[in-house]
């Protein structure tokens, strides 16, 4: 096990963890502001992808389709808000997973109509491929070290919009106390719609950026979803910087156990089967941390404040 | 038990499931068992869960893990050259028995979004787990050798095992009918209504809705091993998260809260998928919208549409049918 | 005075920087109606909560009929004997009074195990279920719905529920809240029929039937007792009446 290695997984597991952000930002504002349970946030994310790729192979220019990605799937977003989610905020959580669900089923199979079972191509932007060397005897690939610093960097516009601007004061008074902002005279439905939009722009970059990575596919993001949600439940609902905190340790934790613990595992055991369990293992590892961080810090471990 | 017209229509679509058989064989169509074999089945696993979804309100999105466990337990005795009814029964009981009250005392001890989030992530554990299995087949499942065999029964010829579905799930709905009535039902509901006065009450409420957990755990497993009799293959895919999705929706679409909704939620359900497959392969991009409108407009599902005027779909008072 | 059924000693209970209970140390006889009365924001709530066992107290104890039950379990008072009713109705909303009150026998008719019989036609839950119902005089209406009962009846079944659990000691968390004349008048009857059948620890609003039904008094504000006595000592009481300065709620 080399160092190098380990970097390099560490740094693999910063951007799959800057992209669980992406995802676990806009879901956690959602749930903690509107008290909706948005299944379909992965559908918007599968979208993002779908519309980089189709936008990649029309205009043949990969950066365009995902700059273009990202207004698309937000202009989806509302167009979703408006038409079903906005009978749903009165409802109970049960009739939200339900109709959410609903939405998962109808968007893969709409992905499968349009773009059939099989998944499509989606390049690298060319002026980002091939790799850069960070350190002497360290080469990265570019792409994915794009990805970490768009990451981080709309993690501080993020930090900037909440803490600095009417909005963000808005939706943080929102997640503490939401009868309140109501009562306030706040237009409460633009206030959602734009929340949700904001939401669904994060999750549609986050879709077209690792597109190029991953298979754009009908289903793509039912895994990631689980996932997101098991983000915002470690690291408290409603809370971004809860939502920052655990995306990275969901990230590195998934990523470095993938790598390292059948190996270690087979070492300390000698057996084939020890690496077969460590794999098995390594995937329920975040899980395992959810149900710890349930038991223990039920609200979550970086709650907002005022709950 | 009212014979009012949601009761009547229940029991004479039992009555016709009964009778299934004989029409499957004067119309020539064998393939009719087969596919009501696979109704019933999921029936009951819905049956399983409303138990504790539709009387206990707990969402659980993982119960198709327990119809997984089921089905492995036949393929993976099988596997081993183990063959006979009952070491399949013993195992698919006693696994699921013994997993659910591990995993039912851990998610039981959060609720709402909490519970549902929990019971999908032991889902999603146990799909991997079954995935981690190579040696029974991994992500691609295996084929069964043989279906149960129960004394003179083979479950994997299709009348013995179209029938013994159909007893078990009448015997499922009857156990139903009692439990919910019951002085341990009346707790379940109860802490469903109002969980913080039924401890005000007196009431230890964990151990009465982890029993019922368990209860429906088995239910599920019992559906499991009949699906493996069914179709003599099982795969991680069978506990998906989307099976269990499907159970949900069973439950909801026939009507939460109700003794027949899970029988009539799984028969519309599957009979829907078939007749929109027919017209295109594409036929879950109509289930989606299906299952938001319901959702949204008819709130206690089918039963709760047929339900007399003036009475809720999901109102207490006796458990209608 | 008799034996004190229920005591708090030096209980303490901060919310951040809020001290809701401070240092309280209230003694309830056997027998006795004790009213808890103060200003909005005096921690009667807090009080209630913590002796029900909703709340932990920070620091202090709860004895209850000589046992100590500072951090019992909320599910095992009410089988020592202490139930509590809700401020705001906390009852079965889906099913009838009838089954309310039953549910609330059934907790105390051993466990529930039970999964063959019709609790709806059990005689062993129905019939004291039935009695409860009569004593807070809402025997005609057991079969409707609760949620279709009446605001000042719901609070009856409240009561109802309460008294099915055979408690040695009730806790009234403003049983009157939201009430008319006619049914605080109906409510106060209650009160005076139950006292000496058992305890009664009541937190109320209502000046008027506070000072009719009380044998004692205690005065809370800012989660400290200022005054315990009798209705008499504390009307003349000149502390009490500062407390209340503002209000007329001493006005009797």
């Amino acid at each position: 096990m080399s160092t190098t290695l380990l970097l390099i997984q560490t740094l693999n597991g910063l951007q799959f963890g800057i992209m669980l952000f992406l995802m676990a930002a806009g879901l956690t504002l959602v749930f903690g502001i509107m008290n909706l349970v948005n299944l379909a946030h992965g559908s918007l994310y599968m979208m993002g992808a779908y519309f980089a790729a189709a936008g990649a192979s029309w205009s043949g220019n990969p950066l365009l389709g995902i700059l273009l990605a990202v207004p698309a799937t937000l202009l989806l977003g509302v167009l979703v808000e408006l038409i079903t989610l906005r009978s749903l905020y009165q409802r109970d959580h049960l009739d939200q997973v339900l109709c959410t669900f609903g939405l998962i089923l109808f968007f893969n199979e709409l992905a499968r109509l349009l773009w059939g079972s099989a998944a499509i191509p989606m390049p690298i932007p060319e002026a980002l491929r091939g790799f850069v060397t960070l350190f002497p005897g360290l080469i990265y690939p570019k792409w994915r070290l794009a990805i970490i610093l768009v990451g981080l960097l709309v993690a501080l516009l993020l930090y900037l919009l909440i803490s600095h601007t009417r909005l963000g004061m808005l939706i943080r008074a929102g997640a503490s106390n939401r009868p309140m902002v109501g009562a306030l005279g706040v237009n409460i439905s633009l206030l959602f719609t734009l929340v949700f939009g904001l939401g669904a722009a994060l999750a549609g970059l986050a879709g077209a950026m690792v597109a190029p990575l991953l298979s754009v596919e009908p289903g793509m993001g039912d895994p990631i979803l689980i996932l997101t949600f098991v983000v915002i439940v470690i690291g408290g609902i409603g809370s971004i910087r809860g939502a920052f905190i655990a995306a990275l340790l969901v990230g590195l934790i998934d990523t470095v156990g993938r790598a390292f613990l059948p190996a270690l595992l087979r070492e300390l055991f000698q057996t084939q089967s020890a690496s077969t369990l460590g794999a098995a293992l390594a995937s329920m590892l975040i899980y395992i941390l959810m149900a710890a961080v349930l038991f223990f810090r039920p609200r979550g471990l970086f709650p907002p404040k005022g709950q | 038990m009212r014979l009012d017209l949601r009761t009547l229509l229940v029991l004479l679509l039992l009555a016709g499931l009964a009778m299934l058989p004989l029409a499957a064989a004067l119309a020539g169509e064998p393939y009719w068992m087969r596919f009501w074999a696979r109704v019933m089945i999921l029936a009951l696993a819905a049956v399983g869960l409303n138990l504790i979804l539709g009387f206990g309100g707990l969402v659980s999105f993982g119960h198709a893990m327990y119809v997984a466990i089921g089905a492995y337990a036949v393929g993976i005795l099988r596997f081993h050259g183990v063959e006979g009814g009952l070491p399949d029964l013993l195992l698919a009981l006693v696994a699921s028995g013994f997993l659910s009250l591990l995993i039912g005392a851990v998610c039981l001890r959060t609720s709402g979004i909490f519970f549902i989030m929990i019971t999908l992530a032991f889902a999603q554990m146990s799909y991997f787990f079954f995935v981690s299995l190579e040696n029974y087949g991994g992500d691609d499942g295996m084929r069964i050798a043989s279906g149960t065999r129960l004394g003179p029964l083979h479950l994997q010829d299709s009348l013995t095992l179209y029938y013994t579905s159909f007893l078990l799930l009448c015997a499922a709905l009857f156990l139903s009918w009692r439990l919910v009535r019951s002085r341990f039902g009346m707790v379940i509901r109860g802490a469903r209504s109002n969980q913080q006065r039924m401890a005000a009450l007196g009431f230890p409420t964990f151990r009465y809705r982890l029993t019922a957990y368990v209860i429906s755990a088995v239910i599920c497993a019992l559906a499991g091993v009949l699906l493996a009799n069914l179709t003599l293959y099982v795969s991680p895919a069978y506990t998906h998260w989307t099976r269990s999705g499907e159970l949900l929706v069973m439950v909801i679409l026939g009507g939460l809260g109700t003794l027949f909704g899970p029988l009539v939620g799984a028969v519309v359900l599957l009979l829907l998928e078939d007749v929109i497959a027919h017209f295109t392969q594409h036929w879950q991009l109509f289930l989606g919208p299906i299952l938001i409108l319901v959702v949204l407009f008819a709130r206690g599902g089918l039963l709760g549409l047929l339900a007399p005027r003036g009475k809720a779909a999901s109102s207490g008072g006796e458990p209608h049918g | 005075m008799a034996e004190a059924l229920l005591q708090t000693l030096s209980l303490v209970k901060r919310f951040g920087g809020l001290t809701a209970t401070d240092h309280l140390s209230l003694e309830i006889g056997r027998g006795e109606l004790h009213a808890v009365i103060g200003p909005n924001g005096a921690g009667k709530t807090t009080l209630i909560a913590q002796l029900a066992g909703e709340l932990r107290p920070d620091s202090g104890q709860i004895l209850f009929d000589g046992q100590e039950i500072t951090t019992l379990p909320v599910w095992r008072r009410p089988h020592l004997g202490l139930t509590r009713s809700y401020q705001i109705t906390s009852i079965f909303r889906d099913m009838t009074a009838l089954q309310n009150t039953a549910l609330a026998v059934q907790a105390h008719a051993g466990h529930s195990f039970r999964f063959w019989r019709p609790a709806a036609r059990d005689p062993e839950l129905l019939e004291p279920a039935r009695e409860a119902l009569r004593q807070v005089g809402l025997e005609e209406r057991a079969a409707v719905p609760a949620a279709a009962l009446a605001h000042g009846e719901q609070r009856q079944l409240e009561i109802a529920m309460a008294l099915a659990t055979k408690p040695k000691l009730l806790l009234l968390d403003e049983p009157m809240a939201g009430m008319g004349p006619e049914e605080s008048a109906r409510m106060v009857e209650l009160l005076l029929k139950l006292k000496g059948e058992l305890t009664i620890l009541l937190v109320e609003h209502d000046m008027d039937a506070v000072f009719a039904v009380a044998d004692r008094i205690s005065v809370l504000v800012y989660g400290r007792a200022i005054a315990t006595g009798s209705p008499e000592a504390i009307r003349g009481n000149e502390e009490v009446r500062r407390a209340y300065l503002g209000e007329d709620a001493l006005q009797v």
